[in-house]
């Protein structure tokens, strides 16, 4: 469906900052995409470069194999959901949703009836008159949602689909969204500083850093296999520590810690997830410190401080198992959880 | 701007062309492309002819007439002179004896002897006798006065220059500035003719000294300053004389309602300098033989008989009548002074700028 | 861009080149030695000098005395506000040849001066200065006021809590913020003084004259090209170093500030000082932009016999002479030629509008400056011009009736930049982003956000066109044909015939213009628009 081929777009004075640096990307037909990366990423640049809202640099956009670059925005075929919705402030709620398919040449008495079901698509039955200044940030959300939908773009982008909304709210959409897009068949390149958002919504992840594709593949892969220290520390793993391979097991700060069979041997670097992170008495493991202990809802996340000043790592633990702030824990590491890193 | 957009504003401003175009089409007659039986007169801002009149020409000769008014006089001459290789029109009417050397020495016209020249009397001809120009009408630039004024103070109106100067017509005289309105330059033409090429700065001074004032044009002259005027009584003017026309009295008294017996103002006879005003054939007419067709219908009697009323200037031919409303008011003017056109063309700038410092500076 | 660029090479820049190409050459050849000939005359240093302070100090003195009318306009609410804001405008559109001889009666002989104190003004330089003031008023209350409503009174407010003194609260919020629009509009009123014309040809005198006075006696009388051509380069060097500066200022000013609806920032007056001040005020205007306006009106009804209408019946009748056609005809004549001109000067104004907006090189902004250049040249030069380049097909627009709207809406195009540009960069260009992912084209984009948003603008910006056209004189009598006179030239033509009825028609016309351009106006206000013309 969509094709980015070494897609480049420079910045600024004299072209200095390149936003987006040669990036290799694909969607495939009704697969949902979602860009992950910290806010600076180029993600944004990129649904704009899809949208022919910004001229590429170098590279081509190809949609359904076909080149992009002379084809202006409005011809594009692709719906773009803003960041921060741009509902037209002229019109009713409506009216926004009505507007691509003005632009599309739908006839008048078609209208109504999709724009109807589109609001009840997206839960807002009825709304039709509601002027947009009266409208929450959920609602206004749902109407750019439905407004981007109308015209039945073959490829819809959202950038930071849920990123102003409550915590409540977003869990639920995200949600919502994902069953949507299932039942309408929809092709999604969504963008997102939200990592949860991005796992819950997409078939597959790719992960941005500085302008250039860092990882790509299943929330599933990316979660179990960080492609790199950036991309751990992105997802929010921040035991990574520098190790020295020799058969199945790694010298570490922490001690010896199990590698899977077939590592190669020499430096590298090693994550150990949290969960891979296991208390014992303090003698049975390398000797730590509780320096925080923060209550997760379904688990306690604790920052632990090794007794010979070793780099702190992070480990997660059931409720009642959980040691208090300032306790002497010991820790030892599970295979299972410990991934090796370029 | 995208290709498609630039595309798309310049449909839309041929639509808007367009629109106008028809919003306007009333003014059809104004076709770009006159048809061959076009003549075009090109004329100062105040000719005018009664429709019927030239309604008839126009039945008798086959042209249809355009009629296309250039500013005053002066910007009508220089505008013609500034479009001479590609004019605006045929005919030229309105170039008076200040201005005619001026077109002549910028080869505005060419020669045409009119039919029925033989009819105006040659006192009014100008130049060699090529006949570049045909004299059309002739008016007098004189001194008016406000006769309810003059009565009131038991004061005999002026008659001659040398009135002006005396006394008793102290601070009672508004001209105006000789390089901004014909009036007034004819009124310096006159005073020069009178006192000599040497003579005239002395005599200016001593206006001066009694008190004349100057503005820059006639309208504001004659309708705000002048007392006998319509203007000027309600502006509350309160300077009996005014350099003028001999034909504004019969103009006050034609334009009032109701009709006074006689004109509320006078003329000083002996203050005159005659002005006559010429057309001619432009150099590059498209049209010369409708152009001369027209200049034979401008020296006509119906059109010199016509003329008075609409442009409050008197007949150059010898057999031409006024209408009776005219001449109910006119003024006779027997003894004007004049000028000739070479004569005012070699010192026009020069009398311009020695009257500038004696009056302005 | 391509258009408003096309437009103002055509129908500007190059007529102005071709007359002042006539002027300087000869045989040929250029010849430039005739610019230092020329201003070493003693004549001409004296003009430059008399235009350059008479300039100076009438914006001076327009400041001080619509300053304080800007603030009463902006913050203080009393009945007949509309209206009175309307009036005070109409000076602005008022053909000088008319305004000029209603100056004259306060003024002038007979004047409210001379009844009270014996004093008479005219053909001084205090007539001049004053009738600046008359005509410019506007500009700085428009602009001035404009913001000033707009400024967030609660800056004010928390400066005061903050320990401020009500005089240094407003000197240190209120003033900086105002600097910029205040400076814009003594730049525009010294622009507009600095190539005055009509009010110094007939109330300064012919002892007084500026450049502009001296390139028409140079060009239309005394066919002197070199010397005119000379004096319109001076002018245009001068003209386009006020705007440069001028365009600056403005850039200063569109800078972020707090702005606020204006609606909610007048307050009916309270306390001595501010029912002085209104008092004040309403007095000024009433003495100094009413009365004239009203002289007019007393004019147009005083026949001979008693007053009465008679003036206003003879203007449907033809028999008057000076025109082939009834004189009430200029007023159709007027309105169509003014909504060309209006539409043309919306559509090149307009685009000029969106491509500034859009883009900001220094190309662009040079382009800012340019647009408003015609407002400072002589219209002798720019009619001139037309006659002398616009002569070929397919440009022989000579005897074309469309060069009156043309030549208009040379005047009214910068006003429609100025008062469109601000609300357009205001539009987020995201908006048009989603219009075109949505699938509408960008001249359909423009239709659907833009249009809509601006819509009040350029119903303001279309209104204050339409008014300048209706009121534009210069230009306008040198191109108008003789058969379809507009407002202001029918007035003059009348003015130019000795006779009561024509003297008395022509004030009746002026009356038919003033109440035209006023209701022009009104309708603005209506429109509810509070940055009216700004600068």
């Amino acid at each position: 469906m969509l094709t980015l081929d070494g897609a480049t777009v420079r910045f600024g004075r004299d072209r200095a900052h390149t936003a987006l640096d040669g990036v290799d990307l694909t969607v495939a037909e009704h697969e949902v995409v979602c860009v992950l990366g910290p806010s600076g990423s180029g993600k944004s640049t990129l649904l704009r470069a899809v949208a022919g809202l910004q001229p590429l640099d170098a590279g081509r956009v190809l949609l359904e194999g076909r080149d992009q670059g002379a084809v202006p925005a409005h011809r594009r075929g692709v719906g773009l959901m803003f960041q921060d919705h741009q509902l037209f402030p002229q019109h009713d709620v409506g009216g926004n949703v009505a507007f691509g398919l003005r632009m599309h040449g739908v006839p008048r008495r078609e209208r109504p009836a999709r724009v109807a079901r589109l609001l009840e698509l997206v839960g807002l039955a009825g709304a039709e008159r509601r002027a947009v200044a009266t409208l929450s940030g959920g609602e206004q959300q749902r109407v750019a949602l439905a407004r981007a939908l109308a015209p039945r773009p073959r490829l819809l982008m959202l950038d930071e689909p849920l990123g102003q909304l409550d915590r409540t709210l977003r869990e639920r959409l995200v949600v919502e969204l994902r069953e949507l897009f299932a039942e309408l068949g929809t092709t999604v390149l969504a963008v997102t500083h939200d990592q949860g958002e991005a796992f819950a919504l997409a078939d597959r992840v790719v992960v941005m850093r500085q302008g250039r594709v860092a990882q790509s593949g299943t929330p599933l892969e990316v979660w179990r296999r960080p492609a790199d220290a950036f991309v751990a520390r992105f997802l929010g793993f921040d035991n990574v520590i520098d190790a020295t391979v020799t058969g199945e097991v790694a010298d570490t700060a922490w001690g010896k810690l199990p590698v899977p069979a077939g590592t190669p041997s020499g430096g590298c670097r090693l994550l150990v997830r949290p969960a891979g992170v296991r208390l014992v008495p303090a003698a049975a493991g390398l000797a730590c410190t509780v320096t925080a202990r923060t209550f997760r809802g379904s688990h306690v996340a604790l920052r632990l401080a090794p007794c010979d000043d070793g780099p702190r790592l992070d480990a997660a633990c059931a409720l009642r198992d959980a040691p208090e702030t300032g306790a002497e824990v010991g820790v030892v590491f599970d295979g299972e959880d410990v991934v090796v890193l370029p | 701007m995208s290709t498609i957009k630039k595309a798309a504003t310049v449909a839309l401003a041929t639509g808007l062309g367009m629109a106008a175009l028809g919003a306007c089409s009333d003014s059809g007659d104004a076709s770009s492309n006159p048809g061959p039986t076009t003549v075009t007169l090109v004329a100062h801002d105040s000719f005018a002819v009664s429709k019927g009149v030239l309604k008839d020409f126009e039945k008798k000769s086959g042209y249809r007439v355009k009629v296309l008014k250039d500013g005053d006089a002066g910007e009508a001459v220089n505008k013609a002179i500034l479009t001479r290789d590609n004019p605006q029109g045929d005919a030229f009417f309105g170039v008076d004896n200040t201005l005619l050397s001026r077109a002549l020495d910028n080869h505005l016209f060419q020669p045409y002897r009119a039919g029925g020249l033989d009819l105006v009397r040659p006192e009014f001809w100008a130049g060699d006798d090529r006949h570049w120009v045909t004299p059309i009408d002739t008016g007098n630039i004189c001194v008016n006065y406000d006769k309810r004024y003059f009565t009131a103070h038991h004061l005999k109106p002026p008659n001659t220059f040398a009135d002006l100067a005396e006394p008793a017509y102290r601070n009672l005289l508004v001209t105006e500035n000789v390089s901004t309105s014909s009036p007034g330059l004819g009124f310096l033409l006159g005073s020069a003719a009178q006192y000599g090429d040497k003579g005239w700065p002395a005599y200016w001074k001593k206006l001066r000294a009694n008190g004349v004032k100057v503005v820059d044009t006639w309208e504001q002259a004659y309708n705000e300053e002048f007392s006998g005027s319509a203007g000027g009584r309600k502006a509350g003017g309160d300077r009996p004389l005014v350099v003028s026309y001999a034909s504004s009295p019969p103009a006050e008294a034609i334009y009032a309602s109701p009709q006074p017996r006689t004109a509320p103002t006078g003329v000083a006879t002996g203050t005159c300098f005659r002005q006559i005003e010429y057309a001619g054939l432009l150099s590059h007419a498209k049209n010369p033989k409708g152009a001369k067709a027209l200049l034979d219908f401008l020296i006509s009697k119906e059109f010199q008989d016509d003329m008075p009323l609409n442009m409050f200037v008197d007949p150059v031919r010898e057999t031409a009548q006024a209408p009776a409303l005219y001449r109910k008011y006119a003024v006779q003017v027997d003894t004007p002074q004049t000028m000739a056109p070479e004569k005012i063309a070699a010192h026009r700038d020069q009398w311009v700028r020695t009257w500038t410092s004696l009056l302005l500076k | 861009m391509a258009v408003p660029a096309a437009f103002f090479a055509v129908f500007f820049a190059y007529p102005v080149a071709g007359i002042v190409a006539r002027g300087l050459r000869a045989g040929g050849s250029w010849h430039v030695g005739w610019i230092g000939a020329v201003l070493t005359e003693s004549g001409i240093g004296h003009v430059l000098w008399f235009t350059v302070w008479q300039a100076l100090a009438s914006t001076a003195l327009t400041l001080l005395l619509a300053l304080p009318a800007a603030y009463v306009f902006a913050r203080l609410d009393f009945p007949g506000k509309r209206l009175l804001r309307a009036l005070v405008t109409v000076p602005f559109v008022l053909p000088t040849v008319v305004a000029g001889s209603a100056f004259l009666a306060l003024l002038g002989r007979g004047g409210l001066l001379d009844q009270l104190w014996g004093v008479r003004l005219d053909t001084t330089v205090w007539a001049i200065l004053l009738a600046h003031v008359f005509f410019n008023y506007a500009v700085v209350v428009r602009t001035v006021g404009g913001l000033w409503a707009q400024l967030d009174p609660r800056q004010e407010e928390a400066a005061r809590v903050l320990g401020a003194s009500r005089r240094r609260a407003w000197r240190t919020v209120t003033l900086p913020a105002l600097g910029p629009a205040v400076a814009a509009a003594a730049l525009i009123v010294f622009l507009f003084t600095f190539t005055s014309f009509g009010i110094v040809q007939i109330l300064g005198g012919p002892a007084h004259s500026t450049i502009e006075v001296e390139i028409y006696r140079q060009t239309a009388e005394v066919f002197d090209l070199p010397t005119a051509a000379v004096l319109t380069l001076l002018q245009l060097v001068a003209v386009g170093a006020i705007l440069a500066v001028h365009a600056r200022t403005v850039r200063r000013r569109e800078r972020a500030l707090h702005l606020v609806d204006a609606a909610g920032t007048a307050r009916r007056p309270r306390g001595a000082a501010q029912w002085t001040l209104l008092g004040g005020v309403l007095a000024t205007a009433g003495i100094l932009l009413l009365l004239p306006l009203g002289v007019l009106v007393q004019r147009s009804l005083r026949t001979t016999d008693g007053y009465g209408l008679g003036y206003y019946r003879a203007l449907a009748s033809a028999d008057g002479g000076a025109f082939l056609v009834p004189p009430i005809d200029a007023v159709a004549n007027s309105l169509q030629y003014a909504l060309a001109a209006t539409a043309i000067a919306l559509l090149v104004g307009g685009l000029a509008a969106a491509a500034l907006s859009r883009r900001a090189g220094a190309l662009l902004r040079g382009f800012d400056a340019l647009l408003m250049l015609p407002l400072g040249v002589s219209a002798v030069t720019v009619g001139f011009g037309f006659l002398v380049t616009l002569d070929r097909p397919p440009l022989d627009l000579r005897s074309s009736w469309i060069l009156v709207p043309l030549a208009q809406a040379l005047v009214g195009a910068p006003f429609v930049v100025r008062t469109m540009l601000p609300v357009l960069r205001a539009v987020d260009d995201r908006l048009r982003e989603a219009a075109a992912v949505l699938g509408a084209s960008p001249l359909r984009a423009w239709r659907e956000v833009d249009l809509p948003m601006v819509r009040r603008a350029l119903l303001t910006a279309a209104g204050f066109a339409f008014a300048v056209s209706l009121g534009e004189f210069g230009a306008t009598v040198f191109i108008a044909r003789p058969d379809r006179p507009t407002l202001p030239v029918a007035v003059a033509r009348l003015l130019g015939r000795a006779g009561d009825l024509n003297y008395g028609q022509a004030m009746a016309l002026s009356v038919v213009l003033m109440v035209v351009c006023a209701l022009a106006l009104l309708l603005l206000e209506r429109a509810g628009t509070e940055n009216t013309g700004e600068f």
